[in-house]
């Protein structure tokens, strides 16, 4: 089982949902493994606090010329779209930081001129914390290649396990490569029209991805009504809404779980996760 | 011309509404808003659009399924995984393949290397910007496609009319609207600005999320600063950044306690500042003033 909680606007409580889900099943007895794939910047560490038994290096491949060989045709130049190679004056220029490592150039090059060699772009960790198995993806500063780097980190899905993947925000590229092949997606917002907007901007992504999916709305009574209407006439399921607390947001700034400082919520996690369930069988 | 990004690392900060209240207190200013992917400036603003135009970041491969004869090298050498098996190869129907939009980076390899010429690469409509008026000037912004990538293209090409309006008109300042987090958008949207103001939270995210994208705007030698919102929501915390803001050469110049009114005026489509004259509208007019004196 894979679920992605989502978010078209940030800061609406994904990392919240998602890790407080993850403990409530576990606690009930699930194999569970959260996944934090918003390796822009991951927060589900500050929360689940794991203890880290592995970390990988995560490379994408970018070209290398072997100067000796090339005659400065240019074909790897033509060839690239995405401006990581240039040709000036007969010479190739690699720039390693636009490349999207789509081989190209290695297989245009007729004097079999162009490696490839490894470019860091950030760090998988895994771990556990009191039994969740944990996992994510760090970018380092100034890398672009965030899917995949994603792409990375979800190979660590446990098919025996329930799979927790917190997304990051937003709809483009990381958010789809995150989303991708999920079995459901939470779509966590808050009831103001920003809330709304980026909805309906992440409702028409997850449709487009043809993906069964529901709506949470945290910080349920701080706004207005059009979050829920618009899920009414949309025939969206909301599965699950969380009222504004202080108390949840005080120990939300120090890092702690909401199950742990209201353990009344666990229930409704679990509940969360049996609606979830039922919802994908629709 | 001064250009000014707001950014934030960490996502529902407060970003655009204080990029709005900005948008009031600015005489003579254009706006942009370079969160393509969630885009929200334009819910307070209400621009009025005065120019519409498609937005094409990249092209796309096509594969022509009369032209196809299933050889199965274009799914080989993809790297995106964006082939995919589209006839089932039967005595009925032949084995052709297809380009998934979706997972499709555009790198042209497939179109390249397919040995009888059955793919063509379009030009792909990735979504469509504006220029508008507003009640505080013009405004660029845009619209991304629906899973839709080359948001760091969009954003480039917001900034650019943006500054060319800026210049034309002879503003004197470009406020732009950025997006969460360190990648590709953001990269784009800050290079070359004046100034950054990073819109934090006290909690650990918030600090967690300050760190990174401050080693970001520093690996890029902009000048940074850093407003604390909803302040009051864990002092402590306030505190603690504020300190960590100070080691790292930041200046912190606002601190705004969690007001109501953030959410009220979104809902009445105005900004903080014309939503109320209260000590909240002060404070950040206070911000504002400081701001302008960083930028010189």
């Amino acid at each position: 089982m894979k679920i992605t909680i989502a978010s078209g606007k940030g800061g609406t409580g994904k990392t919240t949902i998602a890790t407080n889900l993850a403990v409530s099943l576990h606690q009930a007895g699930r194999k569970v493994q959260y996944l934090d794939c918003d390796a822009e910047e991951p927060n589900g560490h500050i929360f689940l606090k794991p203890a880290m038994e592995s970390t990988y290096e995560v490379t994408v491949g970018v070209p290398e010329v072997n100067m000796d060989k090339c005659t400065g045709c240019g074909k790897c130049a033509r060839l690239c779209q995405y401006s990581a190679i240039i040709c000036l004056k007969d010479k190739p220029l690699v720039f390693e930081q636009l490349c999207h490592s789509c081989g190209g150039c290695m297989a245009i090059c007729p004097q079999g001129a162009i490696t490839e060699k490894q470019r860091k772009i950030g760090t998988a960790q895994f771990g556990r914390c009191n039994g969740v198995y944990f996992g994510q993806g760090l970018l380092d500063i100034g890398a672009i290649q965030t899917p995949a780097l994603i792409k990375y980190v979800k190979k660590h899905i446990k098919e025996d396990a329930v799979n927790i993947i917190d997304a990051p925000p937003g709809t483009s590229c990381p958010v789809i490569e995150t989303i991708k092949n999920s079995d459901f997606v939470l779509l966590v917002t808050e009831p103001t029209p920003f809330g709304l907007n980026d909805l309906q901007l992440a409702v028409g992504m997850v449709r487009e991805l043809k993906l069964p999916f529901a709506v949470a709305v945290n910080r349920s009574d701080i706004g207005d009504e059009a979050v829920v209407r618009y899920c009414q006439q949309e025939h969206i399921d909301v599965v699950i809404q969380i009222p504004n607390n202080r108390k949840i947001a005080e120990s939300y700034s120090r890092g702690e779980m909401i199950v742990e400082s209201i353990p009344e919520y666990k229930q409704k996690f679990l509940k969360l996760y049996d609606d979830i369930v039922s919802l994908t069988k629709k | 011309m001064k250009e000014l990004v707001v950014i934030s690392g960490k996502g529902g900060t407060g970003k655009t509404s204080i990029t709005a209240a900005f948008a009031s207190l600015a005489q003579n200013a254009v706006l942009a808003d370079c969160d393509v992917d969630a885009a929200d400036l334009h819910l307070v603003l209400s621009p009025k659009i005065k120019q519409e135009q498609d937005f094409s970041g990249g092209k796309q491969a096509f594969i022509h399924p009369e032209k196809c004869i299933g050889c199965s090298k274009c799914a080989k050498m993809c790297r995106f995984d964006a082939i995919t098996l589209n006839g089932p190869g039967n005595s009925l129907i032949a084995k052709t393949y297809a380009v998934d939009p979706v997972s499709c980076e555009g790198c042209k390899v497939c179109v390249e290397f397919c040995p009888v010429h059955a793919i063509s690469f379009e030009a792909a409509i990735n979504g469509k910007w504006f220029i508008s008026d507003t009640r505080f000037g013009p405004m660029v912004h845009a619209k991304l496609g629906i899973a839709e990538e080359n948001s760091g293209k969009l954003v480039t090409l917001i900034r650019k009319e943006a500054k060319r309006i800026a210049q034309e008109q002879k503003k004197d300042m470009l406020i732009i609207d950025g997006s969460p987090g360190i990648g590709c958008p953001v990269i784009a949207s800050i290079t070359g600005a004046d100034a950054v103001l990073v819109v934090t939270e006290p909690t650990l995210s918030g600090k967690h999320d300050l760190e990174r994208v401050a080693q970001l705007t520093a690996n890029f030698g902009i000048k940074t600063l850093v407003c604390i919102n909803k302040a009051d929501i864990n002092s402590e915390m306030t505190d603690q950044i504020a300190r960590d803001a100070d080691a790292l050469g930041l200046k912190v110049i606002g601190k705004i306690p969690y007001d109501e009114a953030f959410t009220k005026a979104q809902i009445m489509k105005a900004t903080l500042i014309e939503y109320t004259g209260g000590s909240i509208s002060e404070r950040i007019r206070t911000m504002w003033q400081e701001l302008v004196y960083q930028l010189g």
